[in-house]
């Protein structure tokens, strides 16, 4: 250990950070979908629940995009999906630190290995699997 | 019944599945698919979405504490979700060619797979020799115990990767964190000591889960009015949970919670035979 502690960041600062980020991500999201729960009840909550077929839902709420331009339009469901976007932004929000961190211990095997798995996800996102 | 009751409903629901997910280890998605799909009758793929969501919210919630705490093996974690965010995409487009039944049977199997897995003896020892592979990848740590830092060598890197991307596959497929396939990988294979192993898994399913989730949510499996009770119920069990965890024998919790995942689970199956879904 006594290597490291002469580093600018160590492992122990990456743990911290890390949980910082998940922290969070966790309570913005959380708080996110509480507000725009609260309103979609108060919009819809007389409504009858349908989910007994499965019909996708609409492009408003799959693209971002879509998200924003309903939040513009102070639409419920869309804040609770600017809320569900946040919370799946978290984990790979923490692998972008991770990176940082790695990258700043100069560790390059796990600079390598870190960007490998953001790169699946990043392709995971963009290469239209949505079929 | 209105979206009203619905929610509420879906909100106690999401609270008990996130409490007897934290207190088992099983986390918060195996419940609420069962609880949507047999109770709410809602389509498996909506089902599907909704416990990725819960997997993220729970694995999210309770890492920030492990990892703070230095028991994670951050490195592990990030050496295997190569494997399971791989598996997890891979996962996610053979979703698309897998009749929903087959999915239902699969997440039955998977079931009671994890309650048997909350049942087994576990393992604390540590090795004191690593395998090579286990050195290169700089895999070996330490984790805080009462008696101070314990260190812990690893074996079977490959044999732990290749269970780690089936574990994504099935995550990817069924939606769920595969936190037992993750937790066996991990224990049996690379002989990782069991408090490392539950919070590196823990740790991992979360970015698991968000790589099939960017994929779901752009095929509408998401729906915002499944989305949040689930989120905030979810969350608000696992915070209990991780409180009550300190405080309660959780053992024969562990027993009565595993028979009813395995009731859950026959129920399932036989309904996928018979094509309900």
């Amino acid at each position: 250990m006594t290597t490291k502690e002469n580093k600018k960041m160590n492992d122990y600062d990456m743990e911290q950070l890390i949980g910082q980020v998940l922290r969070y991500g966790v309570l913005i999201s959380g708080s996110i979908a509480i507000i725009g729960g609260i309103w979609y009840l108060y919009q819809q909550g007389s409504g009858t629940p349908n989910y007994t077929t499965f019909n996708g839902e609409p492009a408003g709420y799959t693209s971002l995009t879509g998200i924003l331009k309903g939040l513009a339009q102070g639409s419920a469901s869309e804040i609770i999906q600017l809320g569900v976007l946040i919370l799946i932004a978290t984990p790979i929000i923490r692998i972008f630190f991770s990176l940082v961190s790695f990258i700043i211990e100069k560790d390059r095997l796990y600079i390598v290995i870190t960007s490998i798995v953001l790169f699946i996800i990043l392709f995971s996102m963009f290469a239209g699997l949505k079929v | 019944m209105t979206i009203f009751t619905f929610t509420l409903i879906l909100l106690l629901g999401a609270y008990l599945a996130g409490l007897a997910g934290s207190l088992t280890g099983l986390g918060g998605g195996v419940v609420i698919i069962p609880l949507l799909t047999l109770f709410f009758h809602v389509d498996i793929r909506y089902a599907i979405g909704a416990a990725l969501v819960a997997s993220i919210a729970t694995s999210s919630g309770s890492a920030s504490a492990y990892v703070k705490e230095g028991i994670t093996n951050v490195r592990l974690g990030m050496f295997l979700e190569i494997a399971t965010t791989a598996g997890a995409v891979m996962g996610a487009i053979l979703a698309i060619y897998t009749p929903v039944n087959i999915v239902a049977i699969l997440f039955g199997v998977m079931l009671i797979f994890s309650a048997a897995m909350t049942l087994r003896k576990k393992s604390e020892a540590a090795l004191t020799v690593g395998s090579k592979l286990s050195y290169t990848l700089k895999l070996n740590s330490s984790y805080p115990s009462k008696n101070g830092p314990i260190a812990y060598k690893l074996n079977n890197v490959g044999a732990g990767f290749s269970i780690m991307t089936i574990a994504g596959i099935l995550s990817g497929l069924l939606g769920i964190g595969s936190g037992a396939l993750k937790v066996l990988a991990m224990d049996t294979a690379m002989k990782v000591p069991f408090r490392v192993s539950t919070t590196t898994s823990n740790f991992m399913v979360g970015v698991t889960a968000a790589a099939s989730a960017v994929v779901y949510l752009q095929r509408g499996y998401i729906d915002p009015g499944i989305a949040f009770p689930v989120i905030i119920g979810v969350l608000a069990g696992a915070f209990t949970g991780s409180k009550l965890l300190m405080k309660i024998n959780v053992n024969s919790l562990k027993l009565i919670f595993s028979i009813a995942i395995t009731l859950i689970a026959l129920n399932m199956i036989y309904n996928g035979f018979n094509h309900k879904f």
